[in-house]
């Protein structure tokens, strides 16, 4: 019968007498599974942010821009001609069944004048359903009416930003502001999204009415052209099929035969935005992968004490042998040793990781994420270093002939 | 029925080219409750004999009973545990665990039996009372004379109420006041609690103390003979 308690004791007791080599023996295991969990925790913030940032912009998003066109042999760059249309957007809407919605977006920047106030800003022709698509609550007022849209109304829907700059604490809601000199009544007021990715501030904007913009404020425009559409699909898994139809459909409408190039360009946003997350998580657990190389070097470590531990106690290992110990429960026991010494170290280690992670975060800045996950992980993965780099040491102890153990000077 | 009983029982060692018989066909027996001393030159085989009857080693040839049971062809952990319940040793360097207290010590065969955890302390406590070391429980080995070691060597061997206790020298690292303490002790445990003992010494006045004295010379017993105290 293997006593486990007991052993433990014995264990212990054993590990008590040589506290300072007990403590160094750990020192390995202790620094392995702290830097796991800071870089873990490090990695996670990492890709935490960018998560929100994808959310800030808005999920499943496919933009729409016009292709290259060709003038007098001179190819201009992408996005440089004019044949993207509102009638587009409405199409990709109404006949791809993988897109929820769609907005266009006919822009540029304006002056914008209240009272005696005055600010530069983008502006946005679009309508309705840009805030869906961009997942955009207002603070308040309301959204566009699709009559508005279709009438070219002088409304708009401002960004925090704008708001601040032109109106102080004032309530926007209905007063008029001046676009390029043209007036416009305020209906809504945009939440703050805060900074993109880039660094930008995405609550420097203005939201009018995308046939206003055409008619009042960016005409030079071919009748009828946006600059770009933006395409929400139904769901992740829809991205892909999305971005298809809306091809298909286009090309159909842009009547360009098999074998010509797309007079236009989809690219997916939110793909490029989970890309970028993917390659954070990737970097996280490279992070972690080289930080558990410390993790096996103090696994080597305490196999290396441990052989010196059974060495030392070779007499020790004789009597218990000589008074009936099995070789199970002399293995035992130095596994158990090795397995103790590594979970206490592993112990301190999570302590010390957590800690060097909120010092990071607290005096750097950085974003970090302590996961239970990562908790759990490494610290039951220095559990199984503790048995596995034990056990060579515990099963050489236990292979001992009693006579020559007994015998050991 | 004999405590002891081989039949042939032959050990050998290969040294190099030649073959050593540390044992050759030595046939013997010990009844229950007999006091034994064994003698002989070194090399003369008593160690590997006792480490035979011990049942630390196996012999090459032959058979031994230990209590009726069959234990020459036992594996590792069957051994491991005839040697647990059956045997107390005595070492002549005591062989005592140096950061255990004496409690701890005589405590030791208990962990590897079957026994119940929660008797342990008080059996050991008992088997020190016997010896006389109540009030020494809870010291180290260090911080106790020789002679103490033994008795607490002694006690560790008494506490798995083992019928055959072992002893190799003894006394060889005591002084001759202290040996012979420990001597009668033996013969007490000896004669009170018929425990049967087996003593490997080269001292003739050690040799004294026992009833029967086994003489060995090249592996071979060349004198048996009843000793008359």
């Amino acid at each position: 019968m293997i006593n486990v308690p007991s052993t433990v004791k014995i264990s212990l007791r054993a590990l008590r007498v040589n506290k300072m080599r007990s403590a160094l023996t750990m020192l390995g295991i202790i620094i392995g599974v702290a830097a796991v969990i800071t870089m873990l925790a490090v990695g996670r913030g990492a890709s935490n942010k960018i998560s929100e940032q994808i959310a800030t912009v808005g999920s499943n998003l496919i933009i729409v821009l016009p292709g290259s066109t060709t003038a007098s042999g001179i190819r201009l760059g992408s996005g440089a001609s004019q044949n993207l249309t509102r009638a587009d957007a409405e199409a990709i809407k109404n006949e791809c069944s993988a897109v929820l919605t769609t907005a266009p977006i006919l822009n540029g920047s304006a002056q914008i004048v209240y009272g005696n106030q005055n600010w530069a800003t983008s502006v946005f022709g679009t309508d309705e359903g840009m805030l869906e698509v961009r997942d955009w609550p207002l603070s308040s007022g309301r959204n566009f009416y699709e009559q508005e849209i279709r009438s070219g109304a002088k409304v708009c829907i401002l960004g925090r930003t704008v708001v601040d700059n032109l109106f102080g604490n004032d309530d926007p809601l209905h007063k008029v502001i001046r676009i390029k000199k043209v007036p416009f009544v305020v209906i809504g007021v945009l939440e703050s999204k805060g900074q993109s990715m880039m660094g930008q501030d995405q609550d420097d904007i203005i939201y009018v009415p995308v046939s206003t913009a055409q008619r009042n404020l960016f005409g030079r425009w071919f009748p009828g052209t946006v600059r770009s559409i933006m395409v929400k699909a139904g769901s992740t898994e829809e991205l892909d099929r999305a971005e298809t139809q809306i091809r298909e459909l286009l090309r159909q409408r842009h009547r360009i035969g098999p074998g010509q190039e797309d007079d236009f360009t989809v690219r997916n946003l939110t793909q490029m935005l989970q890309m970028a997350e993917q390659a954070s998580n990737v970097m996280a657990l490279l992070l972690a992968a080289i930080a558990s190389v410390s993790l096996l070097v103090g696994g080597i470590g305490i196999m290396n004490i441990m052989l010196v531990s059974v060495t030392e106690r070779t007499r020790e290992i004789g009597i218990r042998m000589a008074v009936g110990a099995k070789s199970w429960d002399i293995r035992l026991q130095f596994i158990i040793e090795a397995v103790i010494l590594s979970l206490i170290g592993g112990l301190i280690g999570v302590l010390l990781g957590i800690l060097a992670a909120e010092f990071l975060s607290f005096f750097a800045g950085w974003t970090i994420l302590i996961s239970t996950y990562s908790v759990v992980l490494s610290f039951g993965f220095s559990g199984l270093v503790g048995i596995f780099f034990g056990f060579y040491p515990a099963y050489k102890a236990s292979l001992m002939n009693p006579i020559d153990a007994l015998r050991h000077e | 029925m004999a405590l002891i009983e081989t039949d042939q029982l032959e050990k050998k060692y290969e040294v190099g080219d030649s073959i050593v018989h540390a044992l050759d066909k030595v046939s013997l027996q010990i009844s229950a409750g007999e006091f034994v001393a064994v003698m002989g030159p070194s090399g003369s085989g008593k160690s590997t004999f006792m480490n035979v009857i011990g049942c630390l080693d196996v012999p090459t040839a032959g058979r031994y009973l230990l209590d009726g049971i069959d234990v020459g062809r036992m594996g590792h952990d069957a051994l491991a545990e005839i040697r647990n319940l059956k045997i107390g040793f005595v070492f002549q360097g005591f062989n005592l665990l140096s950061r255990t207290t004496a409690l701890e010590n005589v405590e030791v065969p208990l962990l590897y039996s079957a026994s119940t955890p929660k008797d342990h302390k008080n059996k050991a406590r008992e088997a020190l009372k016997l010896l006389g070391l109540e009030e020494r429980q809870h010291h180290h080995p260090n911080q106790l004379s020789g002679g103490q070691q033994q008795r607490v060597a002694i006690a560790r061997a008494l506490v798995n109420d083992a019928p055959l206790i072992l002893a190799d020298e003894p006394t060889g690292n005591l002084d001759t006041k202290t040996s012979i303490e420990i001597m009668d002790l033996f013969v007490r445990l000896n004669e009170e609690k018929k425990i049967t003992i087996v003593l490997v010494t080269h001292e003739p006045d050690i040799s004294t103390f026992s009833k029967r004295i086994i003489r060995f010379l090249d592996g071979k017993i060349v004198s048996d003979e009843e000793n008359k105290r």
